[in-house]
């Protein structure tokens, strides 16, 4: 393995530097029907779940089938991406902002060739590497964060959850059944890298200890003034505090009933660490939306205050999130979301028919806007 | 033979939707084999020690990665993320594994010659994988190790002319829909928008100049597919200031169920029948305004009561279009939990054009007057939706010169605590307390 350089002088890093181009220009990434019409679209319509063609005023088509993909990818998996391309759209994909991939023709007969194609490819381990789908009202990729596979501060797993939540919901990401688009997204600690604030069901990891102080090393990797001033409810303040072995060092002590395990300290201060096996684990959301359709945008609630780490599968968490989902099938309006519906039905009725319990995890304390949501009104349901 | 047992990941091969374990193990295997002869620049079995370590935290229900070092290309102070794992003897092929974050083209559109050239590049001086993309928007290359990171910087920039994204206190990569690319719904060009905007602020994206990290977000319509409303500082909608475009007879073939006419585009084309549209019901008994009509088989629409919600237009998108003198709202603010609880972006500006031909001047002074607020008064990791809670939605109308106007508001205050400036009130607030009281005794 010996170092080959492209000739970067590491003596030198001015020179023939290239800095400040940005990313790639689009133009020269879109396939020819999409240039030839862009801003001429006349409609479009999904034929079925993961197949869309759009109409230009021109009358040109373009069809696209939609499928979905790990986000987490290797460059073996995109170059199998680009040997589809190749054959079937000369050269040209799309990724979606929801980790879909979008493989686009130019004309109908090319269509069924590439779902063929797409279909029948297969992981070893059996699942399908290209499964068409996530369109309409059904529901689509989820959209996720690092987790253990590559961050410092999750406190649960991005993927492993995603992949097992993907497994259950796979038939309502190749239908169109729901009464409207369901979103759900995932995020491994509440920093939210993933926004899910705002998603139909959302599923989170959260911590629920205070961090761990290791005193020894603290002041030697951190800025004590930036941890203590990186914690939002003030717990952390400067502390002197003496070792095992005599000396006295400077370090912080926390206030552990005012923490709110949001890790900002951590992020600060690798001396605060707080994940752990079981304080660590799934809060899940729902009731959320980002689009103005109909209702205004609005953030998810927390309906299930909290769910164990079960790897691999997370068994509980899955299982809540389909109660949500069937109860929302069964009982929601054609074109109601499912935050639509929870506010038309009343929240009492959400957990009832989720079959969730309500607990006092749930009422909101945090703040002015928690106020907001307590009932102040004697119109409510047994 | 793989190099560690993965027993509970292994679990994760079955089932229907992509494995990202299957995934994994076919790179760990194709890396092991190495056919195509690659001098590999990072260890060759790094994707089995990320299984291994990745196994690990199965197990123990904990990270093993620990915090980022200081790692970045000479110059820039963004774009790369130290990563170290922290059983670095028994997983070394990940002991160091940084993430370098690449500036996506707008719309996410890619030929398969660019993907070729950078998959191969990541194969060449990483650990082949990827995350395509990352939540910002960026192509996320994950794992790699201190030296290579201006070698790769070196290859992007001379020979695939190809940037880096942002991180840290920086403004994050730019992110659009892929807009009137290929969605009639669009009302402005996003791709190229974005693509301005990040060559235009190519220095605040590099160089961290600002109090924390800030995110521009580009829909070009208000069904908001990148979700620009909820999760940027700065959030450029889509929206018309006419009328809707109504095609009478393309409304009356949705009216009579036909069937190149489907309902919400066929986005109901499924296994629950819902029967036959109803367009009383649900179009003009869906409106959130109720400002349409359908009388003598003939739609009219009160526009001037319309908020432009998109549902008649999603639901009919052969009969009704957008209308014609189109621009974008903007909308600042918004941001996830972190530290203050979420907040929903604001609407700052009503409407603006979007004017490619002066480089999008009224938009570019909306900003740079924000920002020169935000970095004189923000402090340090304050988002602006903060600043602008701390501060008063009236400040930030001072700073960007726009008049209040119902618009701004859901609804007017419910308090009378209004903090008048002492140049509002008449004669101002220095008084003459002798003058007082000689009308008023002690």
């Amino acid at each position: 393995m010996a170092f080959i350089s492209t000739g970067y002088n590491p003596a030198k890093p001015m020179e023939n530097r290239i800095t400040d181009i940005g990313p790639k220009d689009h133009n020269d990434f879109y396939p020819p029907v999409i240039k030839r019409n862009k801003g001429k679209w006349s409609h479009h319509e999904i034929l079925e779940p993961g197949v869309l063609v759009h109409v230009a005023d021109s009358g040109e088509e373009v069809y696209t089938v939609r499928v979905g993909g790990a986000r987490l990818m290797s460059t073996g998996h995109i170059n199998e991406i680009c040997d589809i391309a190749d054959k079937h759209c000369d050269g040209h994909v799309r990724f979606t902002t929801r980790n879909n991939i979008e493989f686009m023709v130019d004309s109908k007969e090319k269509v069924e060739p590439l779902k063929n194609d797409l279909a029948a490819r297969k992981f070893d381990g059996g699942s399908f590497k290209f499964p068409i789908g996530g369109t309409g009202a059904g529901i689509t990729n989820i959209v996720h964060t690092q987790g253990w596979l590559h961050c410092h501060t999750p406190a649960t797993d991005a993927s492993g959850t995603v992949k097992a939540a993907m497994d259950e919901l796979f038939a309502d990401f190749q239908d169109h059944r729901l009464p409207a688009q369901l979103r759900v997204s995932m995020a491994c600690c509440l920093n939210m890298c993933g926004a899910v604030h705002c998603s139909d069901i959302a599923i989170l990891g959260y911590h629920r200890k205070p961090p761990m102080l290791d005193h020894e090393y603290l002041d030697k990797v951190c800025e004590i003034p930036l941890a203590v001033s990186a914690c939002p409810t003030a717990a952390i303040k400067p502390s002197k505090q003496l070792l095992a072995n005599g000396t006295e060092v400077k370090s912080v002590a926390v206030k552990n009933e005012r923490c709110m395990y949001c890790g900002n300290c951590y992020t600060m201060c690798p001396s605060m660490p707080l994940a752990d096996t079981e304080g660590d684990g799934i809060v899940l959301m729902a009731g959320g939306k980002v689009s103005n359709r109909i209702s205004d945008p609005k953030f998810s609630k927390v309906v299930v205050g909290f769910l164990p780490n079960e790897m691999p599968r997370w068994p509980s968490m899955t299982k809540a999130i389909n109660q949500m989902v069937n109860a929302y099938s069964n009982g929601a309006n054609k074109y109601e979301r499912l935050g639509d519906w929870a506010e038309r039905i009343g929240w009492e009725k959400f957990f009832e028919v989720c079959e969730l319990e309500f607990t006092h995890h749930l009422i909101d304390d945090f703040r002015q806007q928690a106020y907001m949501s307590w009932r102040q009104s004697t119109q409510f349901k047994f | 033979m793989a190099k560690h047992e993965t027993p509970l990941l292994d679990q994760l091969e079955s089932g229907p939707w992509p494995s990202f374990v299957s995934d994994l193990k076919a790179q760990a295997e194709r890396r092991a084999k190495n056919e195509e002869g690659i001098e590999f620049q990072i260890p060759s079995d790094t994707v089995d020690d990320l299984l291994g370590i990745l196994e690990l935290s199965f197990k123990h229900g904990r990270t093993h990665w620990k915090h980022g070092g200081i790692v970045g290309v000479f110059g820039y102070g963004g774009g790369v993320i130290g990563r170290y794992c922290d059983q670095p003897q028994a997983f070394p092929g990940v002991e160091h594994f940084h993430t370098m974050r690449v500036n996506q083209p707008a719309g996410k559109y890619y030929t398969t010659d660019y993907l070729r050239t950078l998959t191969k590049l990541w194969d060449f001086r990483g650990s082949g994988i990827t995350n395509m993309h990352g939540a910002t928007g960026d192509i996320i290359l994950l794992g790699t190790t201190t030296p290579q990171i201006e070698e790769i910087f070196h290859t992007l920039t001379h020979d695939m002319g190809q940037d880096l994204g942002g991180s840290g206190s920086n403004l994050r990569t730019p992110a659009d829909c892929l807009g009137q690319s290929r969605c009639e719904y669009s009302c402005y060009d996003t791709n190229a928008m974005v693509y301005f905007l990040t060559n235009e602020y190519q220095d605040e994206l590099h160089r961290p100049a600002f109090p924390y990290k800030f995110k521009f977000k580009l829909d070009g319509c208000p069904n908001c597919c990148v979700a620009s409303i909820a999760r940027s500082d700065m959030s450029f909608i889509g929206t018309w200031r006419d009328d809707i475009r109504v095609d009478q007879d393309a409304v009356n073939k949705y009216v009579e169920n036909d069937a190149a006419y489907p309902a919400n585009a066929g986005a109901f084309r499924g296994s629950k029948d819902w029967g036959p549209f109803d367009l009383e019901k649900e179009v003009l008994g869906l409106c959130p305004t109720k400002c349409m009509k359908f009388e003598n088989q003939k739609l009219s629409i009160d526009n001037a009561n319309c908020t432009r919600c998109m549902h008649c237009i999603n639901v009919m998108p052969r009969a009704l279009k957008i209308g014609k003198e189109t621009g974008c709202s903007i909308l600042v603010g918004a941001k996830a939990p972190i530290l203050d609880g979420a907040q929903m972006g604001s609407l700052l500006v009503p409407f603006v054009e979007v004017n490619p031909d002066n480089d999008y001047e009224a938009i570019t002074e909306v900003i740079e007057n924000v920002w020169d607020w935000w970095m004189e008064e923000g402090k340090n990791r304050e988002r602006l939706g903060e600043l602008i809670m701390r501060q008063g939605f009236q400040k930030l109308l001072e700073v960007t010169g726009i008049k209040a106007q119902p618009q701004h508001v859901q609804y007017p205050r419910t308090n009378p605590y209004i903090f008048w400036k002492e140049d509002e009130v008449e004669g101002g607030w220095e008084r003459d307390v002798e003058e007082y009281r000689k009308h008023h005794q002690r």
